[in-house]
């Protein structure tokens, strides 16, 4: 019971109280990048829950088994980073071989991961923080659903903002990111929800 | 072995052609100044920012994460442009972030070394200059294809650029939210005197105050621009 308690304040938290764009300022390109259209990022969002849960767990993984045994924890970042880039690469290859059609809805947003600062700043975190496995796995889950909540809702807003007139200089990056910034203002009501 | 022998006669003859010794000033100095505003990160380009908006909560941090990123962005663009005849066409953004990756780890235990309170307070966000866009920009767009003093130019330029409005950044933030710059009592002191109690903005340290903080200065240098282009 206390394990499933412990998961649910993991999660809650994660996506809620320190919500990975809007609290802890991670993946903020594709967020902006990718926040036109509704669709286009429901993509981006799914795509990103996939490869931040896996990407997390085979750092863990290297980090317990290969970097910590062999007393090597300095070389974190350049392996860290490595992984990643392959595994993106890999899982695109696995998913244009076994199923067309979800390479058709993710793959074009798969190359643009590699460079996504959430990704790597899960990995090092969780590694930092010393997580177990259980409570890595929900803190990834989490990370990425509130990077897919918060490119959602931006995007919802921005396909709102296009119709409405705004001064040319505020026109593009700047609007966003004062949109972004009352939308962080709105997260703040969050904290203090859960004690992490 | 045949491979090996066709890269190296390769490499020699590539080495005569790259012009040895016609230095052309104006050309580098171009490329300096070009991060300063024409081509100015955050600014003029869209790119790095989460570490801008993460780390922006005082001027000593900004001061701390430009001068990171600045010698980041210079040496990695030396070393690209010095391998750029070596590095194959298909692995190369591969090999760009393994040159990254290297300077951010030399960078990250200097830190930990020399400046451990700064390191604390930047925490995550020093690996994270390894997927910072800027960083590979400049490599795959400038370094990999121009001469050696070119892209050191090019990298001091954009770093002095990022740290300027790093810099900017973060004293109207913590003047703003804390009252303090460079943790010198600025607003704290000058209402002091008067005998009032400066109440900070705290919504200027928090999240919210970095986003809004960063969008108006980036419409206020489209104005800036706009202005300057209707001039000439």
């Amino acid at each position: 019971m206390d394990n499933v308690i412990e998961i649910l304040l993991i999660l809650v938290s994660t996506i809620f109280v320190t919500n990975f764009v809007l609290a802890r300022f991670l993946g903020i390109c594709p967020f902006l990048g990718v926040s036109a259209k509704i669709e286009t990022s429901i993509g981006m969002g799914m795509a990103v829950v996939f490869v931040i849960t896996l990407a997390a767990l085979c750092s863990w993984l290297i980090e317990k088994f290969v970097l910590v045994p062999f007393d090597i924890v300095y070389l974190r970042t350049i392996v860290f980073i490595l992984v990643i880039a392959t595994l993106v690469q890999f899982v695109e290859m696995v998913i244009r071989k076994t199923s067309p059609a979800l390479y058709n809805a993710l793959g074009i947003f798969l190359p643009l991961i590699t460079t996504n600062c959430a990704v790597l700043g899960v990995a090092l975190l969780v590694v930092q923080k010393e997580m177990d496995f259980f409570p890595m796995l929900f803190f990834a889950v989490g990370a990425s659903v509130g990077f897919t909540v918060a490119l959602l809702l931006m995007a919802g807003i921005r396909e709102q903002i296009v119709h409405a007139r705004i001064p040319k200089v505020l026109q593009g990056t700047p609007i966003s990111l004062v949109t972004a910034g009352l939308m962080a203002l709105a997260f703040l009501g969050f904290a203090g929800l859960v004690k992490m | 072995m045949a491979d090996r022998e066709i890269m190296s006669s390769e490499i020699a003859d590539v080495q005569p052609i790259s012009p040895p010794s016609t230095l052309n000033l104006k050309e580098v100095a171009g490329d300096f100044v070009r991060g300063l505003w024409e081509e100015i990160p955050l600014f003029r380009l869209v790119l790095g920012m989460c570490p801008t908006l993460a780390v922006t909560t005082s001027a000593t941090n900004g001061v701390g994460m430009g001068i990171a990123t600045a010698f980041v962005l210079t040496s990695s663009n030396i070393m690209i442009s010095i391998l750029r005849k070596i590095i194959p066409d298909m692995i190369r953004i591969p090999a760009f972030i393994i040159v990254i990756a290297s300077f951010v780890t030399i960078t990250d235990l200097m830190m930990a070394a020399f400046t451990p309170e700064l390191h604390h307070s930047l925490g995550i966000f020093i690996p994270l200059i390894v997927v910072n866009c800027i960083v590979l920009a400049r490599a795959e767009a400038f370094a990999s294809k121009n001469t050696i003093i070119r892209s050191a130019a090019d990298g001091i330029g954009m770093g002095i650029g990022f740290t300027l409005v790093l810099i900017l950044l973060g004293s109207t933030r913590e003047i703003l939210g804390n009252g303090t710059w460079f943790d010198l009592p600025v607003l704290t002191g000058i209402m002091g005197l008067f005998n009032y109690e400066y109440q900070p903005m705290i919504v200027m340290i928090l999240p919210p105050g970095a986003f809004i903080g960063l969008g108006l200065f980036v419409a206020m240098a489209n104005m800036i621009e706009e202005r300057r282009k209707g001039k000439k």
